[in-house]
């Protein structure tokens, strides 16, 4: 049974959607019930902004068994402008363009399909800004 | 609290151990590890494996452990915490002894991997990751070192060649161990030349699949005079301490927040700093995570590990030999078994009787074991009596 977790990830595959800890404004992605870093449990509900820098990155060539088909593809660690990270694919780019500091943005797109239902998981990728 | 110490150790050589079973690998070295210690009963087992599930599609291999070993109704626990399964089996075991609860125990650890093939190998070790934020979206281990490979010669200036340096070490040693999967010498220039897994990281930068088992028996320091006489190792440190799940999420990205902690912990406990460690059997399920280990055990200073390890201080005769059993990247890595193989090293070596692989006079040694890209860290301390 995937698709109950599938509608569960959708507000942050779809929409991005983090929590900002009202005390100290530490961004978390996905959000969480009590911030690590103040301890306390209030937040609002924000949006990722879609636009940021590549940390690190690498060029997977030995893929998972869902990706057996798309491999070598690029992934980084992304920080968005505004505060959050996430790990996700670069995409629409020669493997050349991919550097520490790029500036890329969040695009939406379908990520694999999973499991023995072939389920399709839409999620996030991102594309050079 | 009790002293502990460790009196009995087993394990056989590991590989694609096709013929064998999971239940079959894990009681052939919990039988020597009894031998060797010389008891005739154990009052409790813990065994580390990470996922006997996804591997062998078996779960309570606690009470399948006990049974097959002829060990049935002693209380058997499987413990997990990915990579660092084993190490964590250790330390509970050793808690379990130094409260008083149990006098003797049998801590061990198993992994069987290759009854799968190599990209369900590689998802069964992904859930080590953030499975939701990290996996879903195509990161594998390999790849998340090698993101803090190349972050660590963005910022630190660590070449390719210092990566490389770490396997052609590590496999120097493996090649003194006989119980090694991969006891073959290796060049720098083959390294450099393996194929591609994640870039920068290639295949002779990772530690192989493997099957295999290891055991150690723990018991008070009491029980263990009144057994033998000479020989005693006490276990003098133990640390254990988390980070975040996901790679993304540290502030530092070369930096192995929970080594450091649970090294402080084993560190304080034992009373001694890292210029009293004579050797250290240390997580290198990548290069990349050798270089970045010395430097938060303490070994190296902050970002220059990749300059340790060139200085040759980390061979054996050198200041500090680092994985002298040939590390996970050369004896082999089944996940759950790893702790206590480290664990396994350090005994030998503290009794002198490691052979042409001795660290000369070693009395005080030190295991590290991490797990998934670092969520999870176990350091031991172990001393000659």
């Amino acid at each position: 049974m995937i698709a109950p977790r599938i509608r569960r990830g959708m507000p942050q595959r779809y929409r991005y959607e983090a929590g900002k800890c009202k005390k100290c404004g530490k961004v978390f992605f996905p959000p969480r019930l009590i911030c690590s870093a103040c301890q306390s449990r209030e937040f609002e509900t924000i949006r990722l902004n879609r636009l940021g820098k590549v940390l690190t990155y690498t060029i997977i060539r030995v893929p998972p068994s869902q990706f057996k088909d798309e491999a070598p593809y690029a992934m980084g660690v992304v920080e968005l402008e505004g505060g959050g990270r996430i790990t996700a694919q670069i995409v629409d780019c020669d493997f050349d363009d991919v550097n520490i500091g790029m500036p890329v943005k969040i695009e939406f797109r379908r990520i694999q399909a999973e499991g023995e239902s072939g389920v399709i998981g839409y999620g996030y990728k991102c594309v050079p800004a | 609290m009790r002293d502990v110490a460790v009196i009995g150790v087993g394990m056989q050589k590991w590989g694609e151990l096709w013929e064998k079973s999971l239940r079959d690998i894990f009681v052939e070295s919990a039988l020597l590890a009894i031998e060797d210690a010389g008891v005739d009963k154990i009052d409790s087992m813990i065994i580390g494996c990470m996922s006997s599930g996804l591997f062998v599609g078996q779960e309570h291999i606690g009470s399948l452990l006990a049974d097959y070993l002829g060990a049935a109704p002693v209380p058997a626990t499987r413990v997990e915490t990915a990579c660092a399964s084993g190490g964590a089996a250790f330390r509970m075991g050793f808690i379990e002894v130094a409260s008083g609860l149990s006098d003797i125990v049998l801590v061990g650890g198993v992994e069987k991997m290759t009854d799968v093939g190599g990209d369900e190998a590689t998802y069964a070790l992904g859930t080590a990751a953030d499975q939701e934020y990290e996996g879903f979206n195509g990161i594998t281990f390999p790849g998340l070192y090698a993101m803090m490979a190349r972050r660590h010669m963005h910022e630190h200036g660590t070449t390719r060649e210092q990566l490389a340096m770490v396997a052609v070490k590590n496999h120097e040693n493996g090649s003194k161990n006989p119980l090694a999967q991969f006891p073959m010498k290796i060049t720098v220039e083959q390294v450099l030349n393996s194929v591609m897994v994640a870039d920068p990281l290639r295949i002779l930068d990772c530690s192989p699949i493997t099957d295999g088992a290891a055991a150690a028996i723990l018991c008070s320091l009491e029980t263990a005079r009144k057994i033998k006489s000479n020989r005693l190792i006490r276990v003098a440190g133990s640390g254990q301490a988390t980070d975040t799940i996901a790679f993304h999420d540290r502030d530092d990205l070369t930096a192995l927040k929970s080594t450091a902690v649970a090294a402080n912990m084993a560190y304080r406990m034992a009373g001694k700093k890292p210029s009293d460690i004579d050797l250290a059997e240390v997580h290198d399920c990548f290069t990349i995570a050798e270089i970045c280990i010395t430097e938060a055990l303490g070994f190296a200073e902050r970002g220059r590990g990749g300059k340790f390890v060139e200085s040759g201080d980390t061979r054996i005769g050198g200041k500090i030999p680092v994985n002298a059993s040939g590390g996970l990247k050369s004896k082999g890595h089944p996940v759950g078994a790893t702790g206590i193989a480290q664990i396994i090293e350090v005994v030998h070596q503290l009794r002198e009787e490691a052979g042409e692989r001795q660290v000369k006079g070693a009395r005080v040694g030190l295991t590290q074991n991490m797990g998934g890209s670092g969520g999870s860290a176990v350091v031991h301390i172990l001393e000659a009596l």
